[in-house]
């Protein structure tokens, strides 16, 4: 997957180009899109040069000092008042904004990778004439040049805006995430803030969080690991038990569960919290039947934690079974069967035909899947968040709870009392670590993700 | 012989029973929400499930709720999930097209930047991202629309999955034929690809109405309850009253059964799609 491609030899190389190409030729590695004016290719000429010309004016005006700011995040880190002689008062500084200095230096950054790349472009292009016209071949017009925008080079014209689009609202967060976390940006420095390298790295896994990283990590995994589990094995047991023969109307009971999926999480998690509460509906209806005399701890904050694991686990399994009972299903209707055939007249009985045969067979189809709703319940917000909010909350930990997952405890460290945005930005990356070492490992087990 | 079939009707009725046990389970809360719209309460707290005393109140006090404008965040939130589900539907199926379609240099390398960017938790970029708007003024419902477009080119899985799919020898044949790439985008590959653009639009119809999580980011720092999307306004009104005055949790239950509804028709409608989607990338293997 990450092999690389050769390339076959261009036709000439730039040098040559430089070498023998004509005026135009020549002026094209200083003005981009003169070679193109000089064959009559006005659109592509004009705005290559409009984009050199905005380019260079940009970065005189405001780049390089976007770019330059990068190293310090801004000269003033505190408010202070100082003399200002010129006008003989006392004048107050604000500290510098760092994080729109950073916002916009990183943004700098990728405008200029972008003009390199566009210049790349100019100089391909001007090669490519320069070819053209060594061989006496025909030199593409303006008309053919757009023409081509939607045959030959169609996919440069319907990728363009989807890039502009992750670059400005994916690319451009995740690299400002990344860098954050390799800054002192927290509740002590709120506006200007500093490099300071791995120091917050440091605080996650040997500081002072560290008391509350791994114990949350731990139940991280456990929970991915359990949830995972439980909606896959039991909906494939619930898509067998609605295929099995004599069920009839099999449409309206795959239709019951899939109701309880496709309500919007925010409406049946925060009502199911209700459901469960110390007085909720739950309880009254068990002490009504006479199962339990008083009230229980489900998942409030007087729970014990384990109670409110295992609940959010069962929950859980209630959004999570109709899915994969659904995809299970349409597995189902595919497998052969001559194998179970066989096997039923060898005298193999129903759950040795399961335990053998179908379940095997669904494992390794939906194995891929299974590692992509792995590392969705890694990152499975809305759950925690909706159900429990973290709660109970634990002492021994700094801002989560003892049903907090990283990601509830990253919103937290961002948006709770803590306001550390450095070391949820170190949990982000540690996350992503997580997330992508255990891709990894599937992908090479798989063989599904391989190019067709 | 007799024995054997009544074994198996034995059989059959456990598993019926079985079924229905769990039918109940799973749609008792559901049903539950439904009762607790219309029960009569004042205490913010629906703590019994079948409610003392009917009404509809409820239902007529959301619609009229000065405090909690439920029409103005319909309508919001209908602006911004059409707006949106037409441009991301444009540009999702575009990536899927060209990714699974044409062949070029940036082709690998972008669907492996795609990969990468996906492993990262989705709202680490937040705060970035609300500076971002702040910059450009635009921390308000056109704001919103930019952050649910701007990612749409990354969401190609199904859709590539589905292209993938299509026979090639289409695209020869209408190739052969003198058919540019834009015509045979247009005119042969989109008509063929129909239930996939449905299935895209829906998703990226439904996506509004139920993230509660950036539009609160977004939409709260402006602190005017007429700006805010369903999700989030519904969410704020449960979250405010949770502690407090829990005068209004009927009202709630009420508006998130209005707001349900449609979308859980939606989604059922949708089922297939879905499950289309990851066993077609499943079955590869």
């Amino acid at each position: 997957m990450f092999r690389k491609k050769k390339h076959a030899a261009p036709e000439a190389t730039f040098k040559e180009v430089w070498s023998k190409g004509n005026i135009a030729t020549k002026l094209s590695f200083f003005f981009m899109g003169s070679n193109a004016l000089a064959n009559k290719q006005w659109v592509k000429g004009i705005a290559l040069l409009l984009a050199e010309v905005a380019f260079i004016a940009w970065f005189v005006f405001s780049g390089i000092s976007a770019i330059s700011m990068l190293s310090s995040l801004g000269p003033i880190k505190n408010k202070k008042v100082v003399y200002d002689n010129a006008q003989g008062v006392y004048i107050t500084k604000q500290p510098s904004n760092s994080v729109l200095i950073l916002l916009f230096g990183l943004l700098a950054i990728i405008i200029c990778i972008a003009m390199v790349y566009l210049y790349i472009v100019n100089l391909r292009s001007t090669r490519k004439n320069y070819v053209l016209q060594r061989d006496g071949k025909h030199i593409l017009t303006n008309k053919e040049e757009l023409a081509n925008l939607f045959d030959s080079r169609l996919h440069d014209t319907l990728m363009t805006f989807p890039i502009i689009g992750i670059l400005c609202f994916t690319i451009l967060p995740t690299i400002f995430m990344i860098s954050m976390a390799f800054t002192n940006y927290n509740r002590q420095h709120p506006i200007a803030f500093s490099w300071t390298g791995f120091q917050a790295f440091g605080n996650v896994l040997s500081g002072d969080l560290s008391g509350t990283f791994f114990p949350v990590l731990g139940w991280t995994l456990v929970w991915a690991v359990a949830a995972t589990a439980t909606t896959f094995f039991f909906g494939v047991l619930l898509a067998l038990l609605i295929e099995s023969k004599g069920i009839k109307h099999k449409g309206f009971w795959r239709t019951i569960f899939v109701i309880v999926w496709a309500v919007p999480q925010f409406v049946s998690l925060l009502m199911m919290a209700q459901f469960l509460d110390y007085q909720g509906a739950l309880n009254n209806i068990l002490m009504n039947i006479g199962w339990i005399s008083h009230p229980l701890h489900f998942i409030d904050s007087q729970a014990s934690p384990l109670v409110a694991r295992i609940t959010v686990i069962i929950v859980n399994m209630w959004i999570g079974i109709p899915v994969s009972m659904l995809v299970s299903t349409a597995i189902i209707q595919n497998l052969p069967t001559d194998q179970i055939e066989a096997a039923k007249i060898d005298g193999a009985n129903a759950l040795q035909v399961f335990k053998s045969i179908t379940f095997p067979q669904i494992l390794f189809v939906m194995a891929p899947s299974l590692i992509q709703q792995f590392i969705g319940n890694i990152n499975n917000f809305n759950v925690i968040f909706l159900l429990t909010g973290g709660a109970p909350m634990n002492n021994k930990y700094n801002g989560a709870g003892s049903t907090d997952l990283l990601v509830t405890w990253l919103y937290n460290l961002t948006f709770g009392q803590e306001q550390r945005y450095n070391a949820s930005a170190v949990l982000g990356i540690l996350i992503f670590i997580i997330s992508a070492v255990f891709s990894l490992i599937a992908y090479r087990h798989t063989n599904a993700f391989k190019e067709g | 012989m007799k024995s054997y079939q009544n074994q198996k009707r034995l059989s059959l009725i456990f598993r019926y029973l079985l079924l229905i046990i769990l039918a109940v389970a799973w749609i008792l809360p559901i049903i539950w929400i439904i009762l607790a719209s219309f029960s009569y309460n004042d205490t913010g707290f629906v703590s019994t499930f079948w409610p003392d005393k009917f009404t509809f109140d409820n239902y007529i006090g959301i619609f009229t709720n000065s405090q909690y404008p439920l029409v103005s965040w319909i309508i919001n939130t209908l602006i911004v999930s059409i707006l949106s589900m037409i441009i991301s539907t444009f540009l999702t199926i575009s990536v899927a097209y060209v990714l699974s379609r044409l062949r070029f240099s940036f082709r690998k390398p972008f669907m492996q930047i795609a990969l990468v960017l996906g492993m990262f938790p989705g709202f680490m970029s937040m705060i970035a991202l609300y500076y971002i708007l702040k910059g450009l003024n635009m921390l308000n419902l056109g704001g919103l629309l930019l952050v649910y477009v701007g990612g749409a080119g990354l969401g190609f899985y199904v859709a590539k999955g589905f292209f993938d799919t299509v026979p090639f020898s289409i695209d020869e044949a209408a190739e052969i034929d003198g058919a540019t790439k834009w015509q045979i985008f247009m005119h042969v590959d989109l008509p063929l690809a129909k239930p996939m653009i449905v299935y895209t639009a829906l998703t990226a119809f439904i996506g509004p109405w139920t993230d509660f999580i950036f539009s609160g980011i977004i939409l709260s720092t402006s602190g005017n309850p007429k700006t805010y999307t369903i999700a989030y306004g519904l969410y704020n009104m449960v979250h405010n009253t949770k502690g407090n005055a829990t005068a209004y949790f009927a009202e709630f239950v009420a508006g998130c059964v209005i707001i349900a509804i449609p979308i859980t028709i939606l989604f059922v409608f949708m089922q297939k799609f879905y499950v289309n989607g990851i066993t077609a990338g499943a079955e590869k293997g």
